[in-house]
């Protein structure tokens, strides 16, 4: 049974409410239940931003996160530094170790370093790196088709987008199959 | 219109369209701007008006002209404005203007913060503005619901020639969720031979007035209304009951509370302790009717809000000491983890 | 029998409720006449105030909403967005329009709204029984400045006119005057080119007119008057501060 709970984390401008937002529309798409929540007010000035995603079977109650987190995507230190406690007890975290410098410390939760900015800039574009992590995502937890995110990619960015579509494509694909060849980090 | 995935503020403002509202007069504040901006863009491309105005003051003002005038008319705001606005809103209802307000909550009191609040309760169900007057209000728990109740406010707006309420907050506007339209046309305004248009030299002058220095005309016309406002309580009360027929507590909560209090009683089902919810849909008037149709099992009732307790007025007045009511809330923006809730309900039932 | 003068139908039955020698009942004639003569009685808006004529609206033969205090450009401007093309107009005192209602009069003007405004300064707050507006003179005795108003403590008189004409979206201000027939065909000029501007779509317009308080400033009507042209028009000079034949610089 599905019962997501993501955490989406960086800097302004990282693409962390897109990031979000795709899987929600996603799930969406896939007629599961879901919720988008961002955090909002002039933390978005500059610090740092996230959103809370829920996908679910069953109907969302609260979509507030609450140290119950399946998932946290953390794109850069300070996101990992606030929500590595956010990670429920045997849940996931997704490290854009690109920017980052430490790894988690937590024994009770399975951590992944991914440079996904290098890996983007590889695709084309450093911008793409919350696909990586997305397509990172999905491969670990199935909770969505990558074919849906394509589809929620058409509907929430329309057609002024239509020209970044294979390069993010091509980064989703990427962070999907690279997460393969990645070993979970251990705590120091 | 298939499934959309949209913020609940956005949805408001969707709807206010869809549901054939023809002028909006709004000035910014948070958590409740997507709904400006979303009216900016879109309300002249379906032919409507949107206007940004300079003050909350001068928004309601506006409303006060519009719906005179016999405009289909919304405003948005969030608790301090809502707070400014409440000459306007009083006067609206004293003039019997129909119109559709949005309060996007948030904490309070003064400036405050800008997380999500539930503590304009008051503000909403007890006047707020001067004198005896009542506001139809509306408390939508998701998305869809929030587009639904806006359609519905505009219809309750025109039926009483009232202001109508819709109670949001900071949690159910920012938050994104999927929400059908469906293909509903809007529904047709009412007819308004009372509005001011110009006489046209065909009849006598339309007067759009409040003010009373007659006691005994006075007395008469808040007496008409409060006529108005008993069919009100006879005809719009909504609410939903969540497992309450088998719970030994029951807790009331509106809107994102609700959500939260949902997870709460799952958790508590899954340590076999039945609770349920009433979930008051309109906030004024209030439905008394569940809380005196509780069953035996029943021993307790809290209230959960995010405040310091307002509704717990009403739920008291409401169970009228057939049972212990208390409260349990967070206030200043915290939204209250289901964890907190279900540790009061086993506090409160002597479980571990 | 050749009639010679009839009351204009802009009026109603309705007897004023205005103190004697009170300019109020002139003010509102010359609007009832200009909105008959340019033929837009039947499609006109009008918001009312608070203050003495907070009762206009059982005067004036038209449509009228009655507005909360100060608020009336507000509420104009909800009412013409709604009926762009008919005559919209508020009608305000000097403790409405230039004490609590100066935000809302100055982005009614700062908009460019299609409104005129006609605003009667009698320099006190008529209906509460004569306190200090903005508009009292320095000197003059009223309830809330028992020894006169004070420049120190109250700061000086308000020129509401002055004021407005450097908004840019202000296409036509002009203050008149009552106090004698020559200034009153005067005013009823200016009225007739507030309301034929609005017509054009030329911009916010107002007229603000110089008007009587017997009551409130303690005069018998003639000694008003007179009170008026010797105390009033020298601070608050009678002239056109802006009008659309005059472009704004931009």
């Amino acid at each position: 049974m599905c019962n997501e709970k993501i955490l989406c984390a960086g800097f302004g401008g990282q693409g962390v409410m897109s990031l979000g937002q795709l899987l929600a529309y996603a799930g969406m798409i896939e007629n599961k239940h879901v919720t988008w929540m961002p955090s909002y007010g002039p933390e978005m000035r500059g610090g740092t931003a996230y959103c809370s995603v829920m996908v679910s079977d069953t109907p969302v109650g609260s979509p507030i996160i609450n140290n119950d987190a399946t998932c946290v995507i953390a794109m850069n230190q300070p996101s990992l530094i606030k929500f590595e406690d956010t990670v429920a007890p045997g849940g996931i975290i997704l490290i854009n170790s690109s920017l980052t410098d430490s790894t988690v410390t937590r024994e009770d939760i399975t951590a992944y370093n991914i440079p996904a900015l290098d890996l983007a800039t590889e695709c084309g574009n450093g911008q793409a790196a919350n696909m990586i992590l997305l397509g990172a995502y999905l491969t670990i937890t199935k909770t969505v088709l990558m074919t849906s995110v394509i589809e929620a990619f058409k509907k929430v960015f329309g057609k002024k987008a239509e020209k970044l579509l294979p390069l993010n494509e091509k980064a989703l694909k990427k962070g999907g199959d690279i997460i393969l060849t990645i070993e979970s980090v251990l705590p120091h | 219109m298939a499934k959309m995935l949209m913020k609940g503020n956005e949805a408001l403002a969707l709807a206010a369209i869809r549901g054939g509202c023809t002028h909006y007069f709004g000035y910014p504040i948070t958590p409740q701007n997507e709904i400006t901006e979303y009216l900016a863009r879109e309300m002249p491309k379906a032919g409507r008006v949107f206007l940004q105005a300079e003050s909350e003051i001068a928004a309601i003002n506006m409303v006060v002209g519009a719906s005179a005038a016999g405009g289909r008319v919304m405003t948005s705001s969030s608790s301090p404005g809502i707070a400014l606005m409440q000459e306007g809103i009083s006067g609206l209802a004293a003039a019997e203007l129909p119109c559709v307000i949005v309060n996007v909550q948030r904490g309070g009191p003064g400036i405050g913060g800008i997380q999500p609040s539930q503590a304009d309760y008051y503000q909403m169900t007890r006047g707020g503005g001067n004198g005896d007057y009542s506001i139809l209000a509306l408390a939508p728990a998701t998305v869809q619901e929030s587009a639904e109740m806006i359609r519905d406010a505009f219809q309750l707006a025109d039926k009483y020639r009232s202001p109508v309420f819709i109670a949001s907050d900071g949690m159910l506007g920012q938050m994104m969720e999927p929400v059908e339209f469906g293909d509903t046309q809007p529904t047709l305004m009412a007819e308004k031979p009372w509005a001011v248009v110009g006489h046209g030299g065909k009849r006598k002058p339309n007067t759009v007035k409040t003010l009373a220095l007659d006691p005994l005309v006075l007395e008469e016309m808040n007496l008409a209304r409060q006529k108005k406002y008993a069919q009100m309580i006879a005809t719009e009360i909504r609410y939903e009951n969540f497992q309450v027929d088998t719970a030994e507590i029951v807790l009331c909560a509106y809107g994102s509370t609700s959500r939260i209090v949902k997870n709460a009683i799952d958790l508590l089902g899954q340590e076999k302790i039945a609770a349920g919810l009433i979930r008051p849909q309109t906030l004024w008037p209030f439905p008394d009717a569940p809380f005196q149709n509780l069953s035996k099992k029943c021993r307790r009732v809290l209230c959960v809000e995010m405040s310091c307790g307002q509704m717990i007025d009403d739920v008291r007045l409401a169970v009228n000491g057939r049972l212990p009511v208390d409260f349990f809330g967070r206030t200043g923006g915290i939204i209250p983890a289901p964890e907190e809730i279900v540790g009061q309900v086993k506090l409160l039932l002597g479980r571990k | 029998m050749t009639v010679v003068f009839s009351k204009t139908p802009g009026l109603t039955e309705n007897e004023t409720h205005y103190c004697p020698g009170c300019t109020h009942g002139t003010i509102h004639r010359l609007v009832a006449e200009v909105l008959v003569e340019l033929d837009l009685l039947e499609d006109t808006i009008g918001c009312g105030s608070v203050g003495c004529s907070v009762l206009s609206y059982n005067y004036l033969n038209v449509d009228m909403v009655e507005s909360a205090h100060g608020r009336a450009p507000a509420v104009a401007t909800g009412v013409k967005r709604v009926h762009p093309d008919k005559p919209v107009f508020t009608y305000q005192g000097d403790g409405d329009l230039a004490s609590i209602g100066t935000a809302e009069i100055v982005h009614a003007a700062h908009r460019g709204e299609k409104i005129t405004t006609i605003f009667v300064n009698n320099a006190i707050y008529g209906m509460t029984g004569g306190q200090m507006a903005p508009t009292t003179l320095i000197g003059q005795k009223v309830t809330t400045a028992p020894d006169g108003r004070d420049i120190a403590h109250s700061g000086m008189p308000l020129r509401m006119s002055e004021m407005l004409a450097q908004v840019p979206g202000s296409a036509y201000i002009e203050r008149v005057s009552v106090h004698n027939p020559k200034a009153v065909r005067r005013a009823k000029r200016a009225i007739k080119k507030a309301f034929t501007y609005q017509m054009e779509r030329k911009g916010f317009t107002m007229v603000e007119v110089l008007s009587t308080c017997p009551t409130g400033w303690g005069l018998s009507p003639i000694d008003s008057l007179k009170w008026l042209e010797e105390n009033m028009i020298p601070y608050y000079p009678l002239k056109v501060f802006r009008s659309p034949e005059e472009d704004y610089p931009q």
